[in-house]
């Protein structure tokens, strides 16, 4: 396409939303763009945000779904807080985003959608592009709905079918202003509709008409451009949390030489790894989709009892279910992976939104005293490595591990450098192949015999001749493994399972604090998916001249071996958390320490902006001064952050 | 929405359930099963004949020791575990169906039991054990049906008769019973067989016919429990009664039972059902000959319905189905073996390396520096 001869503004960063009904096509439109986006080579983090209704009432405020991106010249942490630009492609959609812009920002509108009705169903008393109560912002007035329908006559679709382009069109316009490669979204609609000629064909006349009414149309007479970001050097792919946690299980299965038996139920917002991992049956994985949340992991632990990695994936409340069948596998000792999309809770709670809330079930919602060690990704990205990581905990220390994830990190993307599989951590089952206690005649295989360094029980596999044992879910006598009722071996079995937990933090690397000016009387520490935000946040609040450390968690259990003394370094440690302070009260109840929390449950990622003031009143407090951000502040300071 | 045919997975020709299995060649007897724990059912318990049963069964399947699982849920029976030197797991209440098909979809090369109550199966594990049966999963599941909770001490079960005066239930239970084979026919189980526990040598034979099938068979045995509901089933154990009250199915056969064969089935025209008539008031032709085989589990249910749902006094025993349908776990190792491209599904590990770098590469990528 040519390059059109218009004003060209440099920008660092941009953060656009695209908002519709949830049948527009707001995911695939914000999908395509980041895609570019990442192609282009700018540093990116997406935010999908939609209804759990697959097809709410069209028009309505519940119905709208959005995708925003966040891309910039340089490294970014999270999705911002305020977008720059929103593209709303009816009344619901304008009204349901507004509250989220800050004054200055620009507004696309398909004006096509905005007759009574729909004003109407969107709560609207009168027209908001024809009163005054869109002063504050840029509005761009575009009949979408009609030029896409107008665009693609050609093809011969009925009108319904012409106008579902529009999102196409939508996208070939901001393509356009923002100067973003075109190939990829050709090459995927044409892959796409491959067998429709006629809808492929409309997809992408409409896709290129929305970038030429851009290139022609007076109504824009600027475009943008934000360079390519520099990045650590290396091969990327943008990656959401879902594909690379099943990548990282896959991989997993791989280091350790084990096949990967995935037992699943569909819940939002898992099920995309359970998919994921169908596609992969050549890497010699199969996937259960069992009959309920119970049957998935009992299917996962009995392939582990057969000698395969068991996993299962599930959200919250499928946890619950879980809950007896994970405590069994601790019982059992047996490898397994559990794997938490959290989402808002309790109970059914908000099955799209995300929650870090489920830690506390991850950590004690089990009877009796039966501890497992716990996992969590920072970034979609880094849900490949944390996989891995609980794949390599799981085996070595013969083990059920949780990895909680959320529903951010699983439908969030960003930029993944991809890593070279020698990266990776060996992983060796080293199944047990011969008799372990006494000789010759009396030669036995106890299964409760643990190695002394890892505490961890050998695994002998049916099949392997002399062998064999009963497992269970009673007490097991310590080294034999037959039941036990005795109660001093009770209290050894216990304490020697707790143990066995606590020594993987033997394995885990100290925990790395970021306090680049090492005078910071201020740590926060966070855990799981507020690694952005809470960067974010940091970022702004040095940027504006003070000194503030960050570390984060990747093991909530047990913690790096380092963190109680980490922790006394600072005068005050602040734990920003989506929850109502789970990680808070673990680290009060580990290190006596007064942790002060900060605490959302909105369903949304925590807000970079409203971190950074946080920070600084706490800094203010610590360095007894008053603290002033100043633009690092502001939701929308054209600035880096 | 498509539907991929099941035929073109290439699924290998219909075996039976043990032929995957290692065989062995060393001469195995009924100690060589038995573990070094001690027994602890109450004494006269019915599973102390089962166990035994199973024991001295199990060296005629000729099968390697250490590729034979059994896995058990909780309750009486499934202690079961514990007495086998075989490989085995005491899991957690109803779910030992779940566990049982992971090994057996992770594993062709062994022989997976499920040893299971009443209560475990049908209660708290209903929803496992109907979807064993319908994705037939290559398992043998043993079911103690006692009639009630012997574990928690006396509790009524889903398969004891309405009005059932038990500890929970002093003014008698309200529950209508299952009937388990009428359920695992209803769940279009492959193959169903009822036995007796004190009757070594039908449940012998049963056992072997469920170990051969290939798919999950599900055996009902009835077991009674000396301490919280003894007797219940006297009228088919009992000399005097038990002509009158087992209508034995035999494959091919004819079916009549009673002194001197005096009763017979027939169909029941008015039900659609089948019914007892006294055998010389009806035509020999028109005595229903027996057919685990029909593919159709119509008459087969209709037989089941003949089981007394209160007291016991006439109860059909032997195999009632035995069809053949793809099992849940070849056509899933089939799957992975047509993805890997090795019918053996064992690629080496180091082209699963080199194809997982390919794999994480995928997609649209872009170099920095």
């Amino acid at each position: 396409m040519v390059a059109p001869e218009k004003q060209v503004k440099q920008l660092d960063r941009v953060i656009i939303r695209f908002a519709g009904d949830s049948g527009d096509g707001m995911q695939l439109t914000g999908d395509r763009f980041t895609q570019e986006t990442a192609v282009f080579g700018n540093d990116l983090v997406t935010l999908p945000n939609f209804p759990a209704e697959i097809r709410a009432p069209q028009g309505t405020l519940p119905g709208v779904s959005s995708f925003q991106v966040h891309f910039a010249d340089h490294d970014i942490l999270t999705a911002g807080d305020a977008p720059d630009v929103l593209v709303a492609m009816n009344p619901a959609a304008l009204r349901a985003n507004l509250g989220d812009l800050t004054p200055g920002a620009t507004i696309i509108v398909d004006t096509h959608d905005f007759t009574a009705r729909n004003l109407t169903k969107a709560g609207y008393q009168a027209n908001p592009l024809e009163d005054e109560s869109l002063a504050d912002f840029v509005v761009h007035t575009v009949d979408l709905t009609g030029m896409t329908v107008e665009a693609v006559k050609e093809f011969g679709l009925s009108r319904k079918d012409a106008s579902r382009a529009k999102n196409m069109f939508a996208l070939g316009l901001l393509s356009w202003m923002y100067g973003r490669p075109t190939e990829t979204t050709v090459d995927f609609v044409s892959k796409r509709f491959a067998k429709v000629p006629a809808i492929r064909d409309a997809n992408i006349t409409a896709f290129k008409s929305g970038w030429y009414f851009g290139e022609t149309t007076e109504a824009f007479a600027v475009r943008y451009e934000i360079k390519p970001a520099t990045m650590p050097s290396g091969t990327y792919r943008n990656i959401t949390g879902n594909l690379a946690l099943s990548y990282g299980l896959i991989a997993g299965g791989v280091q350790a030489g084990l096949p990967v038996f995935l037992g699943s139920y569909p819940i939002t917002p898992a099920s995309d790894i359970l998919h994921e991992l169908s596609k992969h049956k050549g890497f010699g994985v199969t996937t259960f989709q069992a009959e309920d949340e119970i049957a998935g992991v009992g299917a996962a632990i009995g392939a582990s009892f057969a000698g395969q990695l068991g996993v299962t994936t599930t959200s919250g409340p499928g946890v619950s279910l879980k809950s007896e069948a994970i405590g069994l596998a601790i019982m059992t000792e047996l490898p397994l992976v559990v794997v938490d999309v959290q989402r808002g809770g309790p109970s059914t709670g908000l099955p799209t939104k995300t929650e870090q809330a489920d830690l506390l079930q991850a950590m004690f919602g089990r009877n009796g005293e039966a501890p497992l060690p716990i996992v969590a990704p920072r970034s979609p990205g880094d849900c490949f490595d944390a996989a891995v990581e609980a794949v390599r905990i799981a085996i070595t220390y013969r083990t059920p591990v949780m990895l909680l994830s959320d529903g951010y990190l699983a439908n969030g993307s960003e930029p993944w450098r991809i890593p070279s599989l020698d990266e990776l951590p060996a992983i060796d089952p080293a199944f047990a192949t011969e008799t372990n206690h006494g000789e010759g005649d009396d030669a036995e295989f106890w299964p409760y015999l643990r190695d002394e360094a890892t505490l961890a029980r050998p695994w002998a596999i049916p099949g392997t001749p002399g062998l064999e044992h009963r497992l269970g879910g009673l007490e097991k006598g310590d080294g034999h493994g037959n039941i036990s009722y005795d109660p001093a071996n009770h209290d050894f079995m216990v304490r020697t399972r707790q143990a066995k937990v606590d020594r993987v933090a033997d394995s885990l690397p100290p925990l790395e604090v970021d306090d680049p000016s090492g005078e910071a009387k201020v740590l926060v520490l966070g855990w799981g998916s507020t690694y952005g935000p809470i960067g974010a946040g940091v970022r702004r609040v040095r940027k504006a001249g003070y000194h503030v450390a960050q570390a984060h968690l990747r093991h909530l259990n047990p913690f790096p071996k380092d963190l109680g003394e980490v922790l006394k370094r600072y005068d005050k440690v602040l734990v920003p958390e989506m929850n109502l302070g789970q990680l808070s009260l673990l680290l009060r109840a580990e290190y006596l320490v007064d942790v002060v929390g900060y605490n959302e449950v909105r369903g949304l990622p925590l807000k970079a902006t409203q971190l950074a003031h946080v920070i600084a009143d706490l800094v203010g407090q610590a360095e007894d001064t008053t603290v002033e951000l100043g633009i690092w502040g502001q939701p929308s300071q054209k600035e880096d952050v | 929405m498509t539907t991929q045919p099941l035929t073109e997975l290439g699924i290998p020709s219909f075996r039976s359930g043990t032929e995957s299995v290692p065989a062995t060649d060393e001469p195995q007897t009924g100690k060589d099963f038995t573990s070094d724990q001690e027994v602890r059912w109450c004494p006269g318990c019915g599973d102390y004949a089962v166990l035994k049963a199973v024991q001295s069964f199990l060296p005629d399947l000729g099968l390697r020791r250490e590729n034979i699982v059994f896995i058990s849920g909780i309750g009486c029976s499934s202690r079961f575990p514990y007495y086998l030197d075989t490989y085995g797991m005491h899991s957690i209440h109803g779910r030992a169906p779940t566990i049982a098909t992971g090994i057996a979809t992770a594993r062709e090369d062994l022989s997976v039991w499920v040893v299971t109550g009443d209560g475990d199966a049908l209660s708290i594990g209903g929803n496992h054990l109907i979807h064993a049966l319908r994705r037939n999963v290559n398992m043998t599941i043993l079911l103690f049906n006692n009639r009630i909770y012997g574990l928690t001490k006396g509790q009524y079960s889903p398969t004891s008769e309405t009005g059932k005066v038990t500890k929970s239930t002093p003014m008698g239970s309200l529950d209508h019973p299952f009937n388990p084979v009428s359920l695992a026919l209803g769940a279009e189980g492959t193959f169903v067989a009822r036995t007796i526990d004190s009757d070594r040598k039908h449940l012998t034979s049963v056992l072997a016919a469920a170990a051969a099938h290939r798919g999950t068979s599900l055996v009902e045995i009835y077991q009674n429990c000396p301490i919280f509901n003894d007797g219940a089933f006297d009228a088919i154990k009992s000399p005097e009664t038990k002509a009158d009250a087992i209508i034995p199915l035999v494959q091919g056969e004819p079916i009549t039972f009673g002194v001197d064969g005096a009763k017979a089935l027939v169909h029941d025209e008015a039900t659609g059902g089948v019914k007892v008539v006294e055998t010389a008031d009806v035509d020999a032709a028109d005595i229903l000959v027996h057919d685990a085989h029909n593919p159709e589990p119509t008459t087969a249910f209709a037989i089941s319905r003949l089981t007394d749902s209160g007291y016991l006094n006439t109860s059909p025993i032997g195999i009632f189905r035995q069809v053949e349908r793809t099992t849940y776990d070849d056509a899933a190792r089939q799957q992975v073996a047509v993805a890997t491209g090795d019918a053996s599904g064992n690629d080496d590990t180091a082209d699963r390396a080199a194809r997982l770098a390919a794999l994480i590469s995928g997609g649209d990528t872009w170099t920095v520096g």
